[in-house]
């Protein structure tokens, strides 16, 4: 280890301001992780319960009734949602696009709103035109 | 272009540069995304769609063949991109040679189980007695 140097250290690693693109990239990991180890060990017991007996699909509804369990599903909801305008934002991304600040800070808060407004609607219809 | 070919130091890079298999890798983990934009969309407004969720209506809306082939589809897509994503995520935080083989070894496998459970489930739903 070299002795500390005099000269000033650049501040870039400790001197930041969250923006709406870091937290739409953390969110991105955040319910990407959320789907595959919550939602999709649901779908794969929903499946099954499906294919199994009155008593199995009764305890998935039962679960899917509780007030628990009924937050999980809307959390689940709102993390597809989220998931998927901040993929379709990665998509856009990955073709060069988007990348400048203006636009890249208005595509992330963007896939904010949007995922809110699609959970919002997704649950309006289950709740008021199925039930 | 061989290496060498050119003077340049770009040119150089480019001749000796990646294996070149990352794009393929890069690519593939963004086919199952792809796929999903599709498939996710079908099972949302397909759910919100049916007159209800009882076992009788999903057992009967996955018995014909435009319900039961998209949702295969969308399990083999989902496990797929899932296992691609989580993989990512490994490689970011485990850092210890060992650990990394053997999580992303107990992921895959789940991740192949969950995978067969499902389409075992939709096998019995589609070819069951009604």
């Amino acid at each position: 280890m070299t002795a500390p140097s005099k000269r000033p250290l650049s501040p870039h690693l400790t001197i930041w301001k969250w923006g709406p693109h870091m937290l739409v990239s953390i969110l991105h990991r955040l319910t990407g992780n959320a789907l595959t180890f919550a939602g999709l060990a649901l779908l794969a017991w929903w499946l099954l319960a499906i294919a199994g007996n009155a008593s199995a699909y009764a305890d998935v509804a039962a679960a899917a009734n509780h007030p628990l369990g009924l937050a999980v599903l809307v959390g689940l909801t709102w993390a597809f949602w989220q998931h998927f305008f901040s993929g379709l934002r990665h998509l856009v991304m990955d073709t060069g696009s988007g990348l400048e600040l203006k636009i890249n800070k208005l595509f992330a808060i963007l896939t904010i709103a949007a995922a809110l407004f699609a959970t919002a609607v997704t649950w309006f219809f289950l709740m008021g035109v199925n039930r | 272009m061989s290496a060498g070919t050119s003077a340049t130091p770009l040119g150089k890079v480019r001749g000796l540069g990646s294996a070149a298999h990352g794009g393929a890798h890069w690519l593939e983990e963004r086919f199952a995304a792809v796929a999903l934009i599709p498939l996710s969309l079908w099972l949302v407004f397909s759910l919100i769609l049916l007159p209800d969720l009882a076992q009788r209506t999903l057992a009967e809306w996955l018995r014909a063949p435009s319900a039961a082939v998209p949702m295969a589809l969308f399990v083999i897509a989902a496990f797929k991109h899932g296992l691609d994503g989580v993989k990512v995520v490994i490689d970011d935080y485990v850092h210890d040679e060992g650990n990394r083989v053997g999580v992303h070894y107990l992921v895959a496998m789940a991740a192949i189980a969950g995978a067969a459970l499902s389409l075992f489930a939709l096998a019995k739903i589609a070819f069951g007695a009604a």
